[in-house]
């Protein structure tokens, strides 16, 4: 049951898309441009309302297709606009070559995005392949547990974005979060507004007095640096994530991390996830715990920038680690998260942790407590000795055979 | 002669893709050239059609005594050999014959 934390919040009954929907009116961003049908949710839809109703001062930009809406928005933001999208699963896909145009271009744009499924098979339901695609677009990802911390991700993300001048996107996980009815704390406009400030940007086209030509080609001589530039603004924003939540929590009182440790630091074993889930194999450590094994969870919220050392040193004491991915990378190897986490262990000289990886819930299916109890029932005996820890990737409540 | 441009760094390009506006004078976009405008002072009326038509600001203009402007000479720098004021220049005039480029 989620309580009030801030002395002026309120307790509101939405769904995850009427939350950050909510949460986009409050930003009040200059331009919002959207293609608000499925793939899409009703986020941009519901914003869209707002607009017409006359509650919002924003331009709404209906346009024709997703790569237009983030063309639109990439527009909005460069001549000098807060500028916001939304979308989700094949809209994702559609602005793939406008995702890196944006953060290639260093603009702080903002987009609402719900975790669903990627076609082929035809599939809109609850999976992460549509952000774990768009991984490497130099966009910073931070992932919602449930609708509270989409309303408050959304807030930080507006100054995350505009202080690491990168684009940011806030995910939910398709129909888990984005269609669920869920009790949120919602806090006052005014106070809201406060927080994320007024957006002053240094350059923008529109500003007469100082012109300078944006996108333009750039060879062997300089893509190389401008490419070093981008990649160093996404380790910087690790800090820059983490000062906005320090802020968010001295405004407000909810406190955020890149990752969440729940009974992590006297843990054995340890299952490592991102979004939703984490509140479902929470209930399962509780259960756990009671019964003496000492099991934990690390949720991963930041995907990117990837907290790598945070990671390495939150797991370095774990005997066995599960590593649940909600998107095959079809790499023939492993999973993205997987991989990440890996790579993060080794790089830091962690090689203590059995770390073996599970994909489950593609195209939404279900993930419950029994199957996250099956994964640590496998972790207990992974770190006793008695099960040896597999090599390959395990698939969770599939029919393989 | 024009030195050698110095290759900034990471941290000295502006971020995010971004060139100032009026950098286009520091390159020496002369040395694409296979043939050159020659100006004859004497023939030209100072029409400054040539002016107009140079896509690359590369006719050089001044006032004189009576605060008229006049042509003065080719911006050979800039200039990229293409030949527009030459055939623009009022036939009767022909005060600019294009030669080819010596090395």
């Amino acid at each position: 049951m989620i309580k009030t934390v801030y002395s002026k919040g309120k307790l509101v009954a939405k769904t995850g898309n009427e939350v950050v929907a909510e949460a986009m009116r409050q930003i009040e961003p200059d331009v919002v441009a959207a293609y608000p049908i499925t793939p899409a949710t009703e986020i941009v839809q519901i914003f869209s309302q707002f607009v017409a109703d006359g509650i919002v001062k924003s331009e709404y930009v209906a346009v024709e297709s997703e790569h237009s809406a983030m063309s639109a928005t990439i527009g909005a933001s460069a001549a000098g606009a807060r500028a916001m999208t939304g979308t989700s699963s094949q809209g994702l896909s559609l602005m793939w070559e406008m995702l890196y145009i944006a953060s290639g271009l260093r603009l702080p744009i903002v987009m609402a995005e719900v975790n669903r499924a990627i076609s082929a098979p035809i599939n809109i339901h609850g999976d992460q392949s549509d952000t774990m695609g768009a991984r490497d677009a130099g966009w910073i990802q931070i992932y919602s547990e449930n609708s509270q911390e989409a309303y408050d991700n959304m807030i930080q993300a507006t100054r995350i974005a505009e202080k690491a001048k990168l684009p940011t996107l806030v995910t939910t996980d398709g129909f888990i979060i984005s269609h669920c009815m869920e009790v949120v704390e919602t806090y006052p406009d005014a106070d809201v507004k406060a927080f994320i400030g007024k957006y002053e940007p240094e350059r923008y086209l529109l500003d007469i007095k100082k012109p300078y030509t944006l996108g333009s080609i750039d060879l062997q001589d300089y893509y190389f640096e401008h490419r070093y530039q981008l990649a160093q603004a996404m380790r910087n924003a690790k800090n820059i994530v983490l000062d906005v939540a320090k802020d968010f929590e001295k405004t407000f009182g909810r406190k955020y991390d890149l990752c969440e440790k729940y009974m992590l630091d006297d843990a054995e074993i340890a299952i490592a996830v991102i979004g939703s889930t984490a509140g479902t194999a929470k209930v399962v450590v509780n259960e756990l715990r009671e019964k003496g094994i000492k099991a934990g969870l690390l949720k991963i919220r930041v995907y990117r920038p990837f907290p790598a050392e945070e990671i390495a040193k939150d797991l370095a004491h774990v005997k066995a680690v599960a590593v649940m991915d909600r998107a095959d990378s079809c790499s023939g190897a492993f999973a993205p998260v997987y991989s990440d986490i890996v790579a993060s262990l080794y790089a830091s000289g962690v090689t203590n942790p059995k770390v073996v990886n599970y994909v489950y819930g593609l195209g939404g299916r279900e993930i419950n407590t029994g199957h996250i109890i099956g994964i640590y029932e496998m972790l207990c005996k992974i770190a006793s000795g008695t099960e040896k820890s597999s090599n390959k990737v395990e698939y969770i409540n599939v029919r393989i055979k | 002669m024009k030195k050698e441009e110095r290759k900034l760094t990471a941290v000295e390009i502006p971020i995010g893709d971004i060139v100032e506006a009026e950098t286009a004078v520091e390159f020496n976009t002369g040395s694409w050239r296979s043939e050159r405008p020659v100006w004859n002072k004497e023939k030209c009326i100072h029409c400054l059609t040539c002016w107009i038509s140079c896509p690359d600001s590369s006719v050089k203009i001044a006032s004189d005594e009576k605060r008229i402007t006049i042509v003065t000479g080719i911006d050979y720098d800039h200039c990229k050999g293409c030949g527009i004021c030459a055939r623009e220049c009022p036939p009767k005039i022909k005060a600019i014959t294009m030669e080819h480029e010596k090395k």
